[in-house]
């Protein structure tokens, strides 16, 4: 008994330093962070970031508006067509340009497929790091489908450029449609499915409930926004607060959480993902009714001419020769623009002088002000629950480090 | 509403802001940065609580009023119940250092610019004054140089970056010998 006695009492001064990452399976991405643990209490942890930086800011100032789209891919890399839509939409404020409708509905549409995409990868990675592994499956078909929607939408599942300054690359598929609407009645299916297996579960509540749980002045405080933000009980979403891309035609409810755990996290993303279903069924009906029309603005200073015309007439010639050397005509001044990612508020800060490229590109991403909260939130908890907090912050590696 | 409180802060605090511009409907005061941290104070009253971002843009060899101020460093706020955004800019000198919004004396408004004063410290090499532990955040701690400013190559100034990477691709003919 003595023996037994002598083991548990504490350690004064004795430390553990625990190295969670860079390369660890709950980091997602290369980030590390270094614990100082008191038997499994975590008494300090240190996030330490950069190891994805890749200059993208630097970049963006050497770099053309239009060669910037596939820069913005490699950000949140999960769901980045969202990423080149926000950019997009800033480049447009900056020029004041207004597109085409079919290619603002095809926007959106596309947007809220890798809203749900992204939930699915953040909800199901963050059971699968807690030991729920089946979620995860049931979700990842789904995830497959909108991949394969990006595939025949944009040639590439993971690095889209799929917008263009003034719209997009080109138009939908025939037969893009048909599987949207067949994902349209397997996903409500699965995310029932995934509800199943988790949402009344017990062990999931023991490991998620009142896990990183703030107070909304605090997320506030700490630069929250994202379904982050709404599961602390703010309703901040910009498609309804600051409406860009039609989205106030739309009919869609913004859901909010009372304690901002990580099972509220949870709830959250996954009744956005039901939400996002109701956009993408409304956003599919309007691409009926509006029928076939452009998807680029018909300005050839801003977009370059269809290939027919650049081979059979002189003015679509220059103009393609004069946008591809000297770039867009850009007004002088700066904006900044946002929008409604998956992770939170995506915005891109431009200062133009003017030039063929930006003057200053700054990406503000989600996920940094979010994991910056890291510490506090972990600090006198579990290792386990560490790692519950990480996967449910969503920190995608690539945006955080730009 | 943004019009009313700017008017307010003229009022209120004569001559802090010293300019205004107003382009596709965003906001952009310049404040001096000795009258920043009164300004913050007042527009979080106000009502602009959420701080969305920090960043600097390098403006070199730029002259105001005869005197160097070669950074801005520009904060974006966003007002929650009026859903209005504000830009405040701040011009700086090289080395000369803007307040923290983070310092220990300082009301806990604003953690979040905790790592966004690092991030802008470590890329463009302006100090945040009273800043509990301003160290790089992206980059590694002695890295030379801020990446950001307008005089550092794009390729880093790395030897090995450019010196062979424009010569022509000759296959793998020095690994198979004569």
């Amino acid at each position: 008994m003595d023996s037994i006695a002598t083991s548990i009492q504490p350690l004064d001064g004795d430390k553990m330093i625990v190295n969670m990452g860079p390369t660890h399976p709950a980091t997602h991405g290369t980030l590390r962070i270094v614990l100082e643990l008191e038997g499994e209490i975590i008494t300090r942890a240190t996030p330490e970031i950069g190891y994805l930086h890749r200059g993208v800011e630097k970049l963006g100032e050497h770099l053309s508006y239009n060669q910037f789209v596939t820069l913005t891919d490699r950000l949140n890399y999960c769901s980045s067509i969202m990423n080149n839509v926000g950019y997009a939409h800033a480049v447009e404020k900056l020029l004041d340009l207004e597109i085409p409708e079919r290619a603002k509905v095809i926007r959106v549409l596309v947007s809220e497929l890798a809203r749900i995409a992204d939930h699915v990868v953040c909800v199901g990675i963050n059971a699968v790091d807690i030991g729920a592994f089946t979620a995860f499956l049931y979700l990842f078909k789904q995830r497959e489908t909108v991949y394969d929607l990006f595939e025949m939408s944009a040639g590439q599942r993971m690095h889209t450029s799929f917008t263009r300054v003034g719209g997009l690359f080109r138009d939908l598929p025939d037969d893009f449609f048909p599987l949207a609407e067949r994902f349209l009645e397997e996903c409500p299916l699965a995310i029932d499915e995934l509800e199943k297996l988790l949402t009344r579960n017990p062990i999931w509540h023991d490991r998620t409930k009142g896990v990183g749980a703030l107070s909304p002045e605090e997320a506030l405080s700490w630069g929250y926004t994202g379904p982050c933000l709404r599961a602390c009980g703010v309703p901040q979403d910009l498609r309804k607060s600051q409406p860009y891309l039609g989205y106030d035609q739309y009919d869609f409810d913004i859901p909010v959480g009372t304690t901002g755990d990580v099972f509220d996290r949870y709830l959250v993303r996954v009744e956005e993902m039901r939400q996002s279903l109701r956009i993408v069924r409304q956003a599919l009906d309007k691409l009926k009714e509006l029928g076939p029309g452009p998807v680029i603005v018909d300005d050839y200073k801003v977009a370059l001419p269809p290939k027919e015309k650049v081979y059979t007439r002189m003015e679509s010639l220059i103009h393609h020769f004069k946008l591809i050397m000297h770039g867009i005509e850009m007004p002088v001044g700066e904006v900044y623009s946002a929008t409604e990612a998956a992770n939170g508020e995506l915005g891109f800060y431009i200062v133009s002088d003017g030039g063929k490229n930006p003057y200053r590109i700054r990406v503000r991403p989600p996920c940094l002000p979010i994991f910056s909260s890291y510490e506090q939130k972990v600090r006198g908890r579990l290792i386990a629950d560490a790692v519950a907090e990480l996967g449910a912050m969503n920190v995608i590696a690539g945006e955080l480090d730009r | 509403m943004v019009n009313v409180i700017l008017e307010q802060i003229d009022e209120r605090l004569p001559k802090a802001i010293t300019d205004r511009h107003d382009f596709r409907g965003d906001t952009t005061i310049v404040v001096a940065k000795e009258n920043f941290l009164a300004v913050v104070d007042f527009i979080f009253n106000e009502g602009f609580q959420l701080l969305v971002d920090i960043t600097a843009v390098d403006w070199p060899l730029r002259q105001v009023d005869g005197r160097e101020q070669r950074f801005d460093v520009v904060y974006h706020w966003l007002n929650l119940a009026t859903q209005e955004r504000l830009r405040i800019k701040v011009p700086v000198a090289d080395g000369e250092g803007v307040p923290s919004l983070v310092g220990p004396t300082l009301p806990p408004h604003f953690k979040t610019a905790d790592w966004f004063e690092r991030e802008v410290f470590d890329l463009f090499g302006i100090p945040f004054e009273g800043h509990p532990n301003l160290v790089r955040l992206l980059t590694w701690p002695d890295f030379p140089g801020h990446p950001l400013r307008k005089d550092f190559p794009l390729d880093g100034g790395d030897l090995f970056c450019m010196a062979d990477s424009t010569a022509p691709y000759t296959g793998h003919s020095h690994l198979v010998g004569e």
